[in-house]
């Protein structure tokens, strides 16, 4: 069951420089339950599709269009007041950075209350204690009835973003949105935070859209993976098939810039040449030619032509590579 | 928490005797002789030496540090049987030049700087936060442009040009106002406030062009803070988040410098006093600069440093108490 369809999403800053086109037509479905990772350099756009979620794209000159639709209603032709009773509710969002993201001037248990008291109110106090504590307890603070009354600094880095799940998911939400969860955080701290999450999505039973440059944290919890590139989606497939068989040369970069423990002391690591475009003035064709090492074999189509996702084996590509010769060149390609 | 008030608390006595000490120092070390001051120009220097004797200029330095500050706690005595000048305590001098003890002048000057005070502060805040917020919220608009324009306009006019021209056209040419007589709040409380009305206006004019612009940048930097943007996800109203998440972080440094400027205010409005002719600490500090009155600038200046150094004490305490972050340390 589809639960979020986002179609053809663009989003667009006006800067002085110029227009920022940040997302450029994405779409994809999320269906109840399930885990989806959206993967990308900084300025690939993911944040900014995520942010579009919850209208949470904030700045003097920014154009949406497109249709998001949750559960067949568009977020994006809703009311301030509608989207407001989605927010935190339908949809919750985990940010990246614990240390900022909760307010120094409230007590922890004052933020988780108030999560749940926004879209319940006249709840008593007393129940609103209650809920922060039982909170705190699910996402293994310990000593909870001491910790409520405490003050985010009060905190260390990875209990801030516990607190901060705390947040999100107060209200037991649809969706859970996690805009980069661990990047933040101490490697010690990450496996835990990735495995409360996994963990508190088989409690509520929420989908989740997992934002990450990490492809670790893609490969632990996640089913499904969409590569963007440039406010585009390059590559969508189920996790297996994108680390087994990547169908874009983009996706095969990515993974060949990670060093795993096979990885030889003396070897060097691959990177992708270049640098990620501007999105001001962004390459002609494919926006990712100008650093792709196949381009050249074909000829000026990829100087001049937009390609779409289609089809690629199970995957999905946005590559101009005859399907044969994007499954011979970049199946084998992840041998290690 | 009382660990902390009480540090501070001592830590603002000691400061106090530091400041004293150096304001008596300063005082001393000006080339006016205090007892050739004391009986005009035409002076035999009999009379002078005899003066000098009296009020204890013939002796060290630390030794009339030492009487003035015993003279804070007990009082003090000038001269000899029959022809003793007493002033209780807390005796801060006494004035040759108007032959009064300065503790009473103090007295009778402070209210009406105190009222002068008081009022230009509520007026300026109000007018600086109020504004400032409107700027920030409707950043882009015309209110933030009028807000900025105000903004600029007040932090160039020096004090003494707006208080003539509010004398200009709200006095002489409109008549609206009476020309400002101070009188005392306990009095006739409305003479009070209309003799108070232009005077505030205009420090509160001045002081809340300053403000307006914390105020806007603040609210507009805090906004982007990511704890601003988590408040938003949680669903918050607008109403609800400027007023719980917005304004209550952007409002924190602002009450600092707030608690900070009123004190300096306390401390006398000059210019303001003397334009309009209000009997305060600023006006007496002035009149006291013209005649070398140095007990009185004596003074008035650890007056003025009483408020500073208190102000701060209370700021900082208050600050603990608006941040959590900082109580904790």
């Amino acid at each position: 069951m589809t639960l979020l369809s986002v179609q053809d999403l663009r989003v667009t800053f006006g800067t002085a420089d110029g227009d920022v086109h940040a997302v450029k037509g994405v779409s994809f479905d999320v269906a109840a339950g399930e885990t989806v990772a959206i993967v990308g350099e900084s300025g690939s756009g993911k944040s900014v599709t995520a942010n579009s979620l919850l209208r949470l794209n904030f700045g003097a000159d920014v154009r949406t269009s497109g249709r998001i639709l949750l559960e067949g209603r568009d977020v994006l032709a809703m009311s301030e007041d509608e989207v407001r009773a989605v927010r935190g509710r339908d949809v919750a969002m985990i940010f990246q950075d614990p240390l900022t993201a909760l307010n120094p001037f409230y007590t922890v248990g004052r933020q988780i209350a108030e999560a749940y008291e926004v879209h319940h109110p006249g709840t008593s106090k007393k129940d609103l204690r209650e809920i922060a504590l039982d909170s705190l307890r699910k996402v293994g603070i310990p000593e909870p009835t001491k910790r409520v009354d405490q003050y985010p600094h009060e905190f260390s880095g990875g209990m801030r973003q516990r607190i901060v799940i705390a947040i999100a998911l107060v209200n037991s939400p649809k969706i859970l949105i996690a805009d980069e969860p661990t990047t933040a955080l101490d490697v010690t701290v990450q496996a835990q935070i990735l495995e409360l999450i996994a963990a508190m999505q088989q409690e509520h039973g929420s989908a989740v859209v997992l934002i990450t440059h990490d492809l670790g944290v893609v490969a632990e919890i996640t089913e499904r993976v969409m590569v963007m590139y440039a406010g585009r989606v390059v590559e969508s497939a189920s996790v297996v098939d994108a680390f087994a068989t990547p169908t874009h040369p983009y996706t095969r970069g990515l993974l060949k810039s990670v060093k795993s423990l096979d990885t030889g002391r003396h070897e060097r690591l691959e990177s992708i040449p270049g640098i990620p475009p501007s999105l001001i003035k962004l390459p002609s064709g494919c926006p990712f030619h100008p650093r792709c090492s196949f381009a050249s074999s074909l000829g000026s189509r990829c100087s001049t032509e937009v390609p779409e996702l289609r089809a690629v084996g199970s995957s999905s590509s946005a590559c101009h590579l005859p399907n044969e010769r994007l499954l011979d060149l970049l199946g084998g390609a992840h041998d290690r | 928490m009382i660990y902390f008030v009480l540090r501070r608390s001592i830590f603002a006595v000691v400061l106090l005797l530091i400041v004293s000490a150096f304001t008596f120092v300063i005082f001393s070390a000006l080339p006016s002789d205090p007892a050739a001051l004391t009986c005009g120009k035409n002076c035999r220097p009999e009379v002078i030496e005899s003066n000098r004797e009296r009020l204890g200029y013939d002796r060290p330095l630390i030794e009339q540090y030492g009487s003035y500050m015993k003279g804070i706690f007990t009082g003090r005595t000038y001269g000899e049987e029959g022809s003793s000048i007493h002033c209780p305590a807390p005796s801060l001098g006494y004035s040759y030049d108007r032959h009064e003890c300065v503790t009473s002048l103090i007295a009778s000057t402070l209210p009406v700087t105190a009222s002068i005070a008081l009022g230009a502060f509520v007026l300026w805040m109000g007018i600086g936060v109020g504004l400032g917020t409107l700027a920030a919220l409707k950043r882009g608009k015309w209110q933030d442009r009028v807000a900025t324009a105000f903004s600029v306009i007040g932090v160039s006019l020096p004090t003494f040009f707006l208080g003539l021209i509010f004398i200009m056209v709200f006095v002489i040419w409109t008549g609206i106002l009476p020309f400002p007589r101070y009188v005392g709040l306990t009095e006739n409380p409305f003479d009070w406030f209309m003799a108070l009305l232009l005077p505030w206006f205009v420090l509160a004019i001045i002081s809340a062009a300053t403000y307006v612009r914390m105020t806007r940048n603040g609210i507009l930097e805090v906004m982007n803070e990511e704890f601003v943007r988590l408040g938003i996800a949680k669903g918050l109203s607008r109403r609800r988040l400027i007023v719980t998440y917005v304004l209550r972080a952007a409002l924190v440094p602002i009450v600092t410098i707030a608690g900070l400027d009123f004190a300096f205010l306390l401390g006398g409005a000059l210019v303001t006093e003397s334009i309009f002719n209000l009997p305060g600490l600023g006006k007496l500090t002035l009149a006291a600069v013209v005649n070398s009155d140095l007990p009185i600038l004596v003074a008035t200046t650890m007056v003025a440093a009483v408020f500073i150094v208190v102000a701060n004490t209370v700021v900082d305490i208050l600050y603990g108490y608006l941040d959590p972050r900082v109580r904790a340390k």
